[in-house]
């Protein structure tokens, strides 16, 4: 493979680059982990298209793209810049620029004791007792080329502790704010989240960019449920379509800890969001939702594996997707049952509306099951907006823009019904509501008006 | 002028001809019924008003309220004034019943130049509406249709109707499917509606319904034209002699025209 091994090349001169600029030290379990992540990458790769986890989403664009590692230092950018994107309800607010976090824009608050939040950076720099023994341990680098390349680059990101028994009404906001550069840059955020025995939390992931120029946003985020947790995980996707987004969830549940995941994938131009949740302890419950949006040539990816491996543990999935435009979807919904895990209960659903004739959808459910005494169901649908619904509120005097609006939002309302109720779930409300507006302002035919003219967009499709 | 005046309507899809040359005149306050078998048109007649874009209209001019209805979307009909209750209503999960109707009649309004109506001031004229229609409240936060019964259904459509206040409303096969009791409550609903300025188009396929709500002039369609039109005891006529008469009556009138 000789793109292979040019690609491989570009990367061991980042990899270098990024050993000799890095703030720690003296750490040999990280330094360890980083090099057989990066030994790792480099014996396999980007994935192709001939990889069954890849089938539907080319890489090649990102495979060929010769990323730099943004200037690190003091980050020059304005308050005033970030406010579109912050969230005034959360109870603690990090913010990253280019993968690095900023504190002197954060909104920190860690006068709870039973509660710490800050940047994974500065901990592996004054506590690196505390990630050592989580940071790394759950995600698998074998599995997955682009969590051995996050690994390989892991430095910066967020680390959050929910002490034994703190339980957060206010969620905590992350925001990756990516800047425009001249040359393609690649970011590798990494989060810790670790969630002790009884705690209660929410968490938001939030990618966001300013301006728009080639970028890489690989991320990865651990997240621990210890016995009887109750961690509510969101991962918002908001960046401009010039942009690769790949996020890994690597979800580690123990005994009746609870998690539910939600994603929303409503920018970025291709996305890969990858959910991998363990059911390692006794009556675990997961749930794992999500909504993409996609128009013009978005391709949106999701990658699901969910691994039971306990008895009487219960997971739902449940995805939806918007296709308009030429964008193409993915859902590919994995559930792996264990010989241990007797009495699992999983179920599947993914639901998807094609509102344009070029719009397309894969979707795949993959069942293995090693255990006797289970219940698996798995079920997809493809359909376009309802005519007759359409026409029903339209002849009541709604306009077509608006009852196609209310028909997206419906919907849509099926991912939102399963968040809790409070700001987190009002936040992607507001978000959603935003997002669709644009989307049904453009009526059903506007679409085919682009055949004619030269595609400006990229095109994720390309055969690498 | 009339409310609704229809000339010459002809009126295909996918290339058949349903309407075949309907001439209609409705005034304001007149129930009006347009009778006739199955596949005689009646349908389409009500969803060509109400501008169901699948059906082509070939030939002739309908104008509502002296403005012509033919170019007119769905939304703009109703806007101006035409409700159709349909005769099979739509089921949409995910809508509530509460918020759509809110969504409906602030639409209308906005089109009129009026204010919203909000939540609060919306709430005791919905209520009166709903003891109108004996609906339990608890059906409204619902969604839209979803899991009704057909008696429901058909009940939710005539509040809709109270709610919007139409000028012209179009019951399509309003009838079908109702229990007698049902039927009562929905012909209520119907003529509590009935005033001097507002008109009825009562589309049905069997006479029970017009003893309920007594039309002034009977129309029967067949074979996409109205061979007959006259008062009330038409109707009874025809549930007494059965569509058969009236057809064989009609063909003949053609073969002769067609000398």
């Amino acid at each position: 493979m000789t793109t292979g091994i040019q690609y491989v090349g570009t990367y061991l001169e980042r990899f270098t680059e990024f050993q000799s600029r890095t703030r720690i030290e003296h750490l040999p379990w990280l330094h360890r982990l980083r090099e057989d992540a990066f030994a790792r990458f480099c014996a396999t790769g980007f994935p192709t298209t001939h990889d069954e986890d890849w089938r539907f989403t080319n890489v090649a664009a990102i495979a060929r793209t010769q990323f730099v590692l943004p200037p690190i230092g003091a980050v020059q950018i304005s308050g005033a810049d970030l406010q579109p994107w912050r969230m005034e309800e959360a109870a603690v607010e990090l913010i990253f620029i280019d993968g690095q976090f900023a504190p002197e824009l954060s909104m920190l608050d860690n006068a709870q004791r039973s509660i710490f939040v800050s940047g994974l950076e500065e901990t592996l720099v004054k506590h690196p007792e505390q990630l050592e023994p989580h940071l790394g341990r759950y995600l698998g680098i074998r599995r997955d080329p682009f969590s051995a390349l996050n690994t390989a680059f892991a430095d910066d990101g967020a680390f959050v502790h929910v002490g034994r028994g703190a339980i957060l009404e206010k969620p905590i906001h992350l925001l990756f704010v990516s800047r425009a550069y001249s040359v393609p840059t690649m970011i590798h955020p990494r989060n810790l989240l670790l969630f002790e025995e009884e705690s209660q939390a929410t968490v938001i992931e939030e990618y966001v960019s300013l301006g728009s120029s080639t970028m890489l946003c690989n991320s990865a985020t651990e997240l621990i449920a210890g016995d009887s947790a109750t961690a509510s995980h969101y991962m918002i996707e908001r960046e401009h379509t010039e942009a690769f987004n790949i996020s890994t969830l690597r979800i580690q549940q123990h005994r009746s800890a609870n998690v539910a995941s939600h994603s929303l994938l409503l920018g970025g131009g291709l996305v890969r969001n990858n959910v991998h949740p363990v059911l390692a302890g006794e009556g675990g419950e997961c749930l794992i939702s999500g909504l993409f949006i996609g128009d013009g040539g978005q391709h949106l990816d999701n990658y699901m594996y969910v691994e039971h491996a306990s008895p009487h543990c219960s997971s739902r999935q449940f995805y939806n997707g918007i296709l308009d435009g030429r964008a193409h979807g993915v859902f590919h919904g994995r559930i792996v049952v264990h010989k241990a895990a007797q009495k699992t209960d999983a179920k599947q659903t993914n639901r998807n509306l094609l509102l344009s004739d070029d719009a397309q959808i894969d979707t795949k459910p993959q069942l293995e099951i090693y255990a006797d005494d289970v219940k698996c169901t798995h079920g997809a649908t493809i359909g376009q907006i309802d005519a007759d619904a359409l026409f029903y509120l339209q002849s009541r005097g709604i306009d077509e823009m608006s009852a196609r609006r209310i028909l997206l939002l419906a919907f849509s309302g099926e991912c939102l019904e399963r968040m809790k109720p409070g700001p987190a779930r009002d936040h992607a409300e507001r978000l959603i509501r935003g997002h669709l507006l644009s989307i049904a302002s453009r009526s059903p035919g506007q679409n085919d008006v682009s055949h004619g003219e030269p595609v400006a967009e990229r095109s994720w499709e390309e055969v690498g | 002028m009339s409310l609704l005046e229809i000339r010459n309507l002809h009126v295909a899809i996918g290339g058949d001809e349903i309407l075949k040359g309907i001439d209609l005149r409705v005034n304001p306050g007149e129930v009006h019924s347009i009778m006739g078998p199955n596949g005689s048109g009646k349908s389409t007649l009500a969803q060509v008003l109400s501008r169901r874009e699948a059906y082509k209209v070939t030939e002739g001019e309908v104008r509502f309220n002296g403005k012509d209805l033919l170019v007119m979307k769905p939304e703009e009909a109703a806007c101006e004034g035409v409700f159709m209750a349909f005769q099979y209503p739509v089921e949409i999960p995910g809508i509530g019943n509460t918020y759509f109707l809110r969504s409906a009649l602030n639409a209308i309004r906005k089109y009129h130049g009026d204010d919203e109506v909000d939540a609060i001031d919306f709430l005791p004229m919905f209520r009166e509406k709903l003891k109108l229609l004996e609906m339990d409240e608890k059906l409204m936060n619902r969604s839209v249709n979803e899991g009704f019964s057909g008696g429901e259904k058909k009940r939710n459509e005539i509040l809709q109707m109270a709610v919007l206040e139409p000028k012209l409303a179009i019951l399509d096969e309003t009838d079908s499917g109702l229990d007698i009791d049902a039927l009562r409550i929905v012909a209520k609903g119907v003529n509590a509606m009935r005033s001097p300025d507002r008109a009825m188009l009562v589309v049905t396929h069997y006479q029970r319904l017009l003893n309920h709500i007594v039309p002034d002039f009977v129309h029967v369609l067949v074979d996409g034209r109205i061979v007959r039109s006259g008062g009330p005891n038409l109707a009874l006529e025809l549930e007494e002699k059965g569509y058969g008469w009236i057809e064989g009556e009609a063909r003949q009138a053609v073969s002769v025209s067609g000398y």
